[in-house]
């Protein structure tokens, strides 16, 4: 059998007396969509930070692809093919939606020319496909500031693909999205995620969505995994009705 | 290097750090406190100087005794604070909290400018030299080494009685605890009723009086002239940015650190005296960037 | 600078019509190609704008990421410096091979303070740079039998492509290189803004994170653009150098940078033809007012920098721009 894609050994860091990873191992398989619940300060989101290279563990590993990545930058990462979509959208503000997309090619390709235009790359096609697939298109050239919360969720994992990842972490990538567009949304990522074959993970509050299009569910309590499983099997468990989605409702 | 010129090379690097610290105490204070690096710090050192020489030299013109010049450094000072840094603060510092950090650089620079050709109007180019205090406290020998008074006892004590009692400032008392408060969360501490405008303006003054303090008492050691203050802001950023930026006690090991490794250079290599302090400082920022007492800011994401 | 510049969007331009503005530039760039004509008294003096113009591009690229450095200066420094050294190594070397090593010196100065200073940002990066500056400035002063202490050292005329040349000839050969290489540095530069290069560099200014989880490393990002600066800062070092016939430590002062951060800020930060616009405006104003206005220079620019920071944050290209968008909004209301 081969490596999973992502494998997490052991994890554990505390912040002053706070325990936000306590031993957690973790596998990841290729081609699944693992959705991350938990309640607010159970460490979902530091879980992304470790696996991504921001905060290093004070015990434990991060394998991708089977190779230890603990020890390197995030940027190394990002290499490697793991993306990161942010709770906060993480966004070039004084670019436009277009421009983001554009430099995030630009990184990719490691794009040298110093007196090329980044409009006329040929990527640029590609680019305004993604915006589109995102919903996004009509506003290719305003700059970020003037985008709505929404949109710039939407831009923001639309940069994270526009790397190409085999991995994408997203934290929480419909929230400040109007809950009209939420499952359409999700449908096209999804479908997207699929056709590009990126594995994802996402931390996500909306137990509706967590239900759809999940593969898989991981519950975070107290800064490890409580309980994996389907989407059937965890959002029934009592330990999770009583933890997680009682306090959402 | 025989043991004379290793005590005298101590006692200059004591007497130099002393003074380097009683300013750099200021600026890391001002930032401390208000997350602006005052550029325009090392002027109001050079206009400390200034005033204390021009004070100083008209009393004893009226025939007052030497032992004068110690009070007129302390209204100086106290001059310097009221009189510039509460203006700076409150006309112009209070209207670019919220800016860049890159923009509130240019506004303290710009203000550097200013008070550098306030300094050549009201001085003239010419060098000052006022050495009263100097000679009004005599000489001591140590070590068989004889060494003034001022610059061997009066210039520590005066730095060590600051920083304990900055320290017992900020920790015991009411007004110290609200200056803190003001630190860690401005928003926090003003719904608490803080009025945090009159913590920012009181900490400028007092940053600045120590500016025009560390002027003040380096006045009888060294000759005023222009350019001065240029030198004296890049030399405490250095021991601020080694010690990291807001640590009070750390500037007081950084000034030592530097003020000696300075002073030894003087007898070793005195051209590279002046280059010392910024070696010692590359050196540290190569090794930990935020300083040796610093600690790193994690970004939240 | 905290406004929503028009950095990102180097090729629309906010006064909508880029037509007009490269028509502006073309009639700018004749007028300056003119003045040994029509102003020979002028040519000096226009000659020092334009050297100091290309310095302040330097400090104008480091502005569009959002940092400001107080010792550019050095980089001037270096390249006059290692001018003269080359004249005196070489006596009778050519105009073009001091410019080329003038500009190779600055450009690996650099090299190593900017592999250091790049991992700072805000004060620490302008500090640094400042104190870096002071200490270069303090090794001239100090190491008098190799840089001639507060003397400096000579810059005597450089051949020209072989010829020695006379003075007149030589200062309008001068001249015209000046333009050459404030047209083609300034096209490079503004290319570069919009390159993916420059783009990834300009990022620096609002959200190293991003560029972190894009995989690229901002303190490459931003040595990129360094890099650029030092070379034109260099650039304008040796033209100064070679107009002025004398190098000295004033060169690498800190009061030199501030100038050159002073004339970004006035020009319009971020606009490479706002650094030859404010360099020009500078330079006649300066001589024509220190003649009263000696004694308070300093002053006057240190007013007049807080008044623009305060009111006018994009500087004489920001105000210009601003009056051709209030124009262009009154007419589409006729």
């Amino acid at each position: 059998m081969s490596a999973p894609l992502l494998e997490t050994r052991n994890l554990e860091i505390r912040f002053g007396g706070v325990i936000a990873a306590n031993d957690v191992s973790l596998t990841i398989e290729s081609g699944r969509n693992l959705a991350i619940i938990g309640p607010n300060g159970a460490g979902k989101t530091t879980f992304l930070n470790i696996c991504t290279g921001w905060l290093k563990p004070t015990r434990g590993q991060v394998l991708f692809e089977g190779k230890d990545i603990t020890p390197l930058p995030p940027r190394k990462i990002v290499r490697r093919g793991v993306a990161r979509a942010f709770q906060i959208p993480q966004l070039f503000t004084e670019h436009t939606a277009l421009e983001n997309l554009l430099i995030a090619v630009a990184a990719r390709e490691g794009l040298r020319n110093p007196v090329r235009d980044l409009h006329t790359i040929p990527e640029r096609a590609e680019m305004m496909h993604l915006l589109e697939m995102v919903n996004c298109a009509d506003v290719a050239d305003r700059t970020v500031v003037e985008l709505s919360e929404g949109q710039r969720k939407l831009v923001d994992i639309a940069v994270a693909l526009a790397l190409r990842p085999r991995l994408l972490l997203m934290d929480e990538p419909t929230s400040g999205v109007a809950s009209s567009q939420k499952h359409r949304i999700m449908e096209i990522l999804v479908e997207a995620l699929a056709q590009a074959q990126v594995t994802s993970v996402f931390v996500e509050h909306d137990m509706g969505i967590v239900e759809k299009y999940a593969d898989e569910v991981a519950v975070w309590n107290a800064g490890n995994v409580q309980l994996r499983g389907t989407p059937a099997e965890v959002l029934e468990h009592p330990d999770v009705i009583r933890d997680v989605i009682g306090e959402v409702a | 290097m025989n043991l004379t010129i290793f005590v005298l090379a101590l006692f200059d690097g004591i007497a130099y750090a002393a003074l380097v610290f009683i300013v750099a105490l200021g600026l890391t204070l001002i930032f401390g406190v208000m997350r602006i690096l005052n550029v325009a710090h090392g002027s109001l050192y050079a206009i400390g100087a200034y005033a204390t020489v021009s004070l100083t030299g008209a009393f004893l013109a009226m025939g007052f005794a030497p032992v004068f010049a110690f009070p007129l450094m302390l209204v100086s000072a106290i001059l310097v604070g009221v009189l510039l840094g509460g203006p700076i603060e409150w006309l112009l510092l209070r209207r670019i909290y919220d800016k860049p950090e890159v923009l509130q650089l240019l506004v303290t620079f710009a203000v550097f400018m200013i008070l550098e050709d306030v300094q050549r109007l009201a001085w003239g180019s010419q060098p000052y030299f006022q050495a009263a205090a100097l000679q009004a406290l005599g000489n001591v020998t140590l070590f068989g080494v004889t060494y003034t008074v001022y610059q061997l006892i009066l210039l520590p004590a005066v730095a060590l009685t600051l920083l304990l009692g900055l320290r017992f400032f900020l920790r015991r008392t009411v007004i110290g605890k609200l200056i803190l408060a003001t630190t860690e969360d401005r928003e926090a501490a003003q719904s608490i009723g803080i009025d945090a405008d009159k913590v920012f303006l009181l900490t400028f003054i007092v940053g600045a009086a120590l500016a025009g303090l560390g002027g003040a008492l380096a006045s009888p050691t060294t000759s005023i002239l222009p350019g001065m203050g240029a030198d004296m802001i890049v030399l405490s950023f250095a021991v601020v940015a080694t010690a990291g930026l807001g640590q009070i006690e750390g500037a007081a090991l950084t000034a030592l650190l530097i003020g000696l490794g300075r002073s030894f250079a003087v007898y070793v290599w005195p051209e590279t005296a002046v280059l010392v302090p910024y070696l010692i400082m590359v050196l540290v920022l190569l090794v930990r960037p935020e300083g040796l007492f610093g600690s790193p800011a994690a970004r939240k994401i | 600078m905290d406004t929503v510049s028009s950095a990102a969007r180097p090729q629309a331009p906010a006064t909508g019509a880029p037509g007009l503005r490269l028509l502006a530039t073309l009639l700018a760039v004749a007028a300056l190609g003119a003045v040994p004509f029509v102003a020979p008294t002028m040519q000096l003096l226009v000659n020092l704008a334009l050297a100091k113009g290309l310095a302040v591009m330097g400090v104008t690229v480091l502005l569009r990421a959002g940092q400001v450095s107080f010792g550019h200066a050095l980089y001037f420094a270096v390249a006059a410096y290692g001018g003269a050294f080359l004249m005196a190594a070489m006596p009778g070397a050519d105009l073009l091979l001091l410019l080329v090593a003038g500009v190779a010196g600055a450009t690996l100065a650099g090299l190593l303070v900017g592999l250091f200073v790049v991992r700072y940002r805000g004060i620490f990066f302008g500090m640094l740079n400042l104190a870096f500056s002071m200490i270069f400035w303090s090794i001239l002063e100090k190491f008098y039998h190799i840089t001639g202490g507060a003397d400096g050292i000579r810059l005597p005329r450089p051949t020209v492509l072989g010829m020695e040349l006379g003075r007149g000839d030589f200062e309008l050969v001068l001249f015209y290189l000046s333009i050459a290489l404030m047209l083609g540095l300034g096209w490079f530069t503004i290319r570069w803004f919009a390159s993916p290069m420059g783009q990834l560099f300009q990022t620096i200014k609002t959200n190293e994170t991003r560029l972190e989880y894009l995989g690229v490393s901002p303190r490459r990002a931003l040595l990129s653009g360094y890099l650029l600066s030092a070379l034109l800062c260099g650039a304008g070092g040796v033209i100064m150098g070679v107009a002025q016939g004398v190098v000295t430590p004033e060169y690498a002062w800190w009061i030199r940078s501030g100038e050159m951060v002073f004339i970004a800020v006035l020009g319009g930060s971020g606009s490479v033809q706002g650094a030859f616009i404010g360099a020009l405006i500078y330079e006649f104003v300066r001589t024509y007012a220190s003649a009263f206005a000696g004694d308070v220079w300093q002053m006057l620019l240190g007013g007049f920098l807080l008044v623009i920071i305060l009111f006018a944050p994009r500087g004489v290209i920001g105000i210009v721009e601003a009056i051709g968008r209030r124009t262009a909004r009154s007419e589409d209301t006729r």
